[in-house]
């Protein structure tokens, strides 16, 4: 008898969370689950690099100002409100009071001040702190009082408010030093190789309209898994709830299995984009060169790229042909005036001709009689790079020239087109964050190391790039959005014109949510599907139920 | 031969002969892109559908199984060659020489040379012809794929070197040269034939691994291991079934390969 | 020669034979470090392609990570470090490699046992099955099936386990189970027709007796040999796997360890991987030889 006792008792310890359960989920969100792509290298939100560290950044760090990634619009975080100064130098904040962080320490604009010295010091390094520069000189934090402080720039900022959204405020007086943290989680397990928990802060400030404390969700886990057909392969078992950025292919395998879990946000800012090599002491032949450099030369083959199939093929129509810097989701910046590119390779033959190219029987020859051929090269690993060449390949056939492919693994390719120059032409494609044109600074101005087709120039070596670096020298000083605008609209006319990259596609930003998550609404811009982690909460889907 | 080896020499002489034909039968060239067509299933102009380019299918695999077919022979000599020569060298030498061989290949076992395959590819001139690169990529399997044989063929030298005919010959004062003319390498060669046999079905499975992981052959170019990249999404497997052929093919021309070899004793 | 002098030699041998071996490993090692140094990309790091980055932290950063620059300054200190049981820290991953190397090799030792066990356990089944059986049928498709898996592309197999959910040791079971198979056959069969073997068939002994009291003792050494190889390969087939089927062990690590050009990574993970297949190896090597010895 006294076994049945034990029996019975044991039944029902065993069975006595699934009877709790219920009860919890009333107040709790439940744990979401998803994948990182690799292993952050920093939990430090200073030196964040990298796309999971800036997963990491935008979960657990609390910033001044926020940008709303779906209305693309400042909204205050820790700063209640905050003025920039007519020269475009001085940002004052308001702060919220009475807030805590993670561990406890109470937030003040002391915290401020020392992030941003932190951030500033010019021994750290740090790709945040670098954006903020734009001349030489100290930055200097005054804090007036507890609640207000003013940040002072050697010379005016562009799109000053927007940066502080990368900022994510330490403290300045916490034992647990950078692991305090003021955003809705905060990091309370890592496992290397393997997982990441966060769990919600109970200290955050923000409070959704009933007055009920915000986020919603208990806690996150964050599997780090390289391998996107896994990736793909745990989101139809139900072991992870989103997919944050979706390739094509996959979007259009689940769409066909499950619809209303993918979801298209339409173009994004990413673009994908191929480049001639013009660095004068790249060691291939002169001839070669002397194409390259060609204006003509780079619009033919812009002309007789059909951008129409490549996004309909290799992105089963989920991208969007481009013909410019900024992606047509960047609503303010983008230059709608700009002509659609057109594919015509009739055209694209005639200005080969003038340029002095001929096209003998099925081979394109330049004036002195060599064969038109360069090869492309790409990143390994990178299924619709491949095959976006091998598109090109086909097109530029059409007009004699032949394409030749290889693919590197990613070091050598970057040391390729960084250090020895040694490549024709390569076709990469930019992951966009930041929507501002100042981030690109380093890609355009002719003396800088990202300048891809000729970096470091001492002078720039045409009259367009000169142009292009007065106007991005303008741009950054002017205050006024107007301005600037006009400005960075004449450097978009400049790069269609001149093709020094010859953009192909924007792609859709593309993720994958659960039905079980309530609450999400995937945006354009980066975080995509979790940008209102702190809203979002676990509905009842009985697949993610049973393994709870 | 059995009857069953009889039917699997004839399978790959068959295959090969198509191969070799291959061109004439294409229905179009591998690389050609139907546009409007992509991930089309079978139908008569594309017996076995296009893939996500609208490549036909069929070309890609009939020109797959020719670079595949072709050239995993091509590596599997380079390799017996290197083994013949290292094998052999420490088998009749013996003392520290064959101590050090044993041990390079010991070692070289466990080198990352998956690691030395990326490396070559990135050091490689950029403007080769695909077709240049696939032999390249070949050649370096053959490079790095010697080990096993060393040992068996080093095995058998010594017996060689140990055995009663070649004391023989010594004693009566033949001369080094003319000794591994006429005794040493007469006795090694079927087991350098079998070696060079066995090694075949290793480079195909071997390129196909390669290739699956992104680091063989190279597109446009298709081969067994390239055109099985897509298999990472089972689930479209089952609605196209098709796509599985360069598998199918490629397990049957192996097994018909031990089929035909010398029994596996030899080998090892 | 007494006991304990004999065993005193015995000891002296294998200690030198692991001194051979630590030495051999050392230079494989360091063999992959001179050739991960030398390839192209090292030192370059996606950060170069990061347009925030202003010159002046760009420079500095290229610096800084320019710390291995000679190679021989790389050799003596790794050396000195070693011998002060310090394995450095990782370039990439920024945690110590002992560290990283103490969370990984448990997972990889994890799927080789249990692959080993699983390939072992059905090799011998059936193979010993096919002694007691001697059917045509049986011995045909045991013989189709084995030449089936080894045809297989263990990448392929790799892809399959990830989607059939089957753990990483299941593909290192498919990948080491046909060799063993022929092999134990062949060696079974050969213990089958040796003359005593006949004789205690002639007198009517049950054949599960005579496998175990006849030809097990005579297959064993061979056997055991085969325990050492049979190892080796399972850990070499599970470097690519793991790399395959993202599993967090050795074969993922020195997999991240090439493709960011980790020299402190990737000359300890060789050296672990180096060391464990030799010993395996040289393990196989002295059973075969002390017991081929005994029995002759």
């Amino acid at each position: 008898m006294r076994r049945v006792w034990i029996v019975l008792a044991l039944t029902f310890v065993s069975c006595w969370p699934a009877f709790a359960g219920p009860q919890t989920a009333d107040h709790s969100g439940g744990e979401l689950h998803f994948c990182l792509r690799g292993e952050p290298k920093t939990f430090n939100p200073l030196l964040v690099e990298e796309t999971s560290s800036e997963t990491i950044r935008y979960l657990t760090g609390g910033v001044l100002i926020r940008l709303n990634r779906q209305t693309q619009a400042l909204e205050p975080g820790l700063a209640t409100s905050w003025k920039v100064s007519a020269d475009g130098r001085t940002i004052k904040f308001h702060l919220r009071t009475g807030l805590h962080f993670s561990d406890g320490t109470p937030f003040t604009s002391e915290d401020v001040a020392y992030t941003m010295k932190a951030l500033m010091d010019p021994q750290l390094h740090s790709p945040t702190g670098d954006s903020f520069r734009s001349g030489e000189g100290q930055v200097t934090v005054q804090t007036p009082s507890a609640d207000s402080v003013v940040v002072t720039f050697p010379a005016p900022v562009a799109g000053l408010e927007r940066l502080f959204d990368q900022v994510a405020i330490l403290s300045a007086h916490s034992p647990k030093k950078e692991m305090a943290v003021l955003g809705p989680f905060y990091v309370a397990d890592y496992a290397p190789g393997s997982s990441i928990l966060l769990r919600r802060n109970t200290n955050y400030w923000k409070k959704d309209k009933e007055g009920k404390p915000l986020p919603y969700l208990d806690s996150i886990r964050l599997d780090i898994q390289r391998n996107r057909d896994i990736e793909l392969l745990r989101f139809r078992r139900g072991e992870i709830h989103l997919i944050d950025v979706l390739d094509a292919e996959y979007f259009d395998r689940l769409q066909k299995e499950t619809p209303a879990v993918a979801h298209d946000a339409g173009t994004g800012l990413d673009s994908e984009f191929v480049w001639f090599n013009q660095v004068p002491t790249a060691p291939f032949a002169e001839n070669k060169k002397a194409w390259f450099r060609s204006t003509e030369f780079r619009k033919a083959i812009s002309m007789a790229i059909n951008r129409d199939d490549l996004s309909r093929i290799v992105f089963g129509g989920h991208a969007r042909p481009a013909f410019g810097p900024v992606s047509p989701a960047n609503h303010f910046w983008f230059n709608s005036s700009l002509p659609a590119p057109q594919y015509d390779s009739a055209a694209a033959l005639r200005l080969l001709a003038q340029a002095g190219f001929r096209l003998e029987g099925s081979m394109l020859r330049d004036s002195s009689g060599n064969r038109v051929e360069f090869t492309v090269i790409t990143n390994s690993g990178n299924k619709s790079r491949e095959q976006m060449v091998a598109m090109i390949e086909q097109d530029l056939s059409q007009i004699g020239i032949k394409v030749n492919l290889v693919t590197l693994d990613f070091p050598s390719l970057i040391e390729r087109i960084t250090r020895t120059y040694d490549y024709e032409a390569c076709l990469l494609g930019l992951v966009n964050t930041d929507l501002d044109p100042n981030s690109q600074m380093n890609v355009w101005l002719s003396s800088a190391e990202n300048h891809q087709w000729n970096p470091k120039q001492s002078k720039p070596a045409t009259a367009w790039e000169a142009e292009l670096d007065r106007l991005m020298h303008a741009q950054a000083s002017a205050t006024s959005d107007k301005k600037r605008k006009a400005d960075w609209d004449r450097v978009q006319q400049i790069v269609a014109e001149q093709q020094p990259f010859i953009y192909l596609v924007n792609k859709d930003a593309m993720s994958a949510v659960s039905p079980a998550v309530v609450g999400s609404a995937p945006s354009v811009l980066d975080p995509h599907a979790f940008w209102n982690a702190e809203v979002l909460r676990l509905g009842a889907d009985p697949a993610l139920g049973a393994q709870k | 031969m059995t009857p069953l080896q009889k039917v699997a020499a004839s399978f790959l002489c068959a295959l090969f002969a198509l191969i070799v034909l291959a061109t004439f039968l294409l229905p179009a060239h591998y690389a050609r892109q139907f546009r409007d067509i992509p991930n089309a299933g079978p139908s008569s102009a594309h017996p076995l559908g296009t893939d996500a380019l609208g490549r036909d299918f069929l070309a890609r695999l009939l020109y797959g199984t020719r670079v595949s077919l072709l050239l995993a022979p091509a590596a599997a000599l380079l390799a017996t060659l290197i083994a013949a020569v290292l094998g052999s060298a420490a088998g009749l030498l013996g003392g520290w020489f064959e101590r050090i061989v044993l041990a390079a290949t010991d070692l070289s076992l466990a080198l990352p040379w998956l690691f030395l395959l990326l490396v070559v590819r990135a050091m490689l001139p950029l403007d080769v012809p695909p077709l240049v690169s696939v032999v390249i990529a070949f050649l370096m399997m053959g490079l790095l794929g010697w080990q096993a044989s060393v040992r068996v063929i080093c095995a058998a030298a010594r017996g060689v070197r140990d055995s009663d005919f070649l004391l023989l010959a010594r004693s009566s004062g033949c001369r080094p040269a003319r000794l591994l003319v006429r005794h040493v390498a007469p006795n090694l060669r079927p087991l350098f034939y079998a070696q060079f046999f066995i090694s075949i079905p290793l480079f195909i499975l071997t390129e196909a691994n390669l290739s699956i992981l992104g680091l063989g052959v190279m597109e446009p170019m298709p081969s067994w291991g390239n055109l099985m990249r897509g298999f990472e999404d089972f689930s479209t497997l089952s609605t196209n079934p098709w796509r599985l052929t360069p598998l199918v093919l490629l397990v049957i021309v192996v097994m018909c390969f031990h089929l035909v070899l010398p029994s596996q004793e030899v080998a090892q | 020669m007494n006991e304990t002098q004999k065993s005193a030699n015995l000891f002296r041998l294998a200690l030198r034979r692991l001194v051979i071996l630590f030495g051999l490993g050392l230079v494989g090692a360091l063999a992959s470090a001179t050739l991960v140094r030398f390839a192209p990309g090292y030192g370059v790091t996606e950060r170069d392609l990061d347009p925030r980055l202003s010159a002046n932290s760009a420079e500095a950063l290229r610096q800084k990570q320019a710390l291995n620059q000679s190679l021989p300054a790389f050799y003596f200190h790794y050396l000195s470090a070693l011998a002060r049981g310090d394995l450095g820290e990782s370039d990439s991953l920024k945690r110590p490699v002992r560290e990283l190397l103490r969370q990984r090799f448990p997972v990889t030792g994890n799927s080789v046992i249990r692959g080993l066990g699983v390939a072992w356990l059905a090799a011998a089944l059936l193979a010993s099955l096919g002694l007691v059986i001697r059917g045509w049928f049986f011995e045909a498709s045991a013989i189709a099936f084995n030449s089936f898996l080894l045809s297989l592309p263990s990448a392929v197999v790799a892809m399959l386990a990830v989607h059939l959910r089957a753990p990483v040791f299941f593909a290192i079971a498919v990948a080491v189970f046909p060799r063993l198979y022929s092999y134990i056959r062949n060696l079974l069969i050969r213990a089958y027709d040796q003359p005593h073997v006949l004789a205690a068939r002639a007198r009517g002994l049950g054949s599960g007796a005579i496998l175990l009291r006849h030809v097990v003792p005579l297959a064993a050494p061979p056997l055991l040999a085969l325990l050492g190889v049979s190892f080796a390969i399972s850990f070499g087939a599970a470097i690519p796997i793991e790399a395959l089927c993202d599993s967090p062990g050795l074969g993922q690590l020195a997999w991240h360890a090439a493709l960011s050009r980790d020299l402190p990574l990737i000359v300890n993970v060789t050296l672990i991987v180096a060391l464990v297949m030799l010993v395996a190896n040289s393990l196989a090597d002295f059973a075969g030889r002390t017991f081929a010895g005994s029995t002759s």
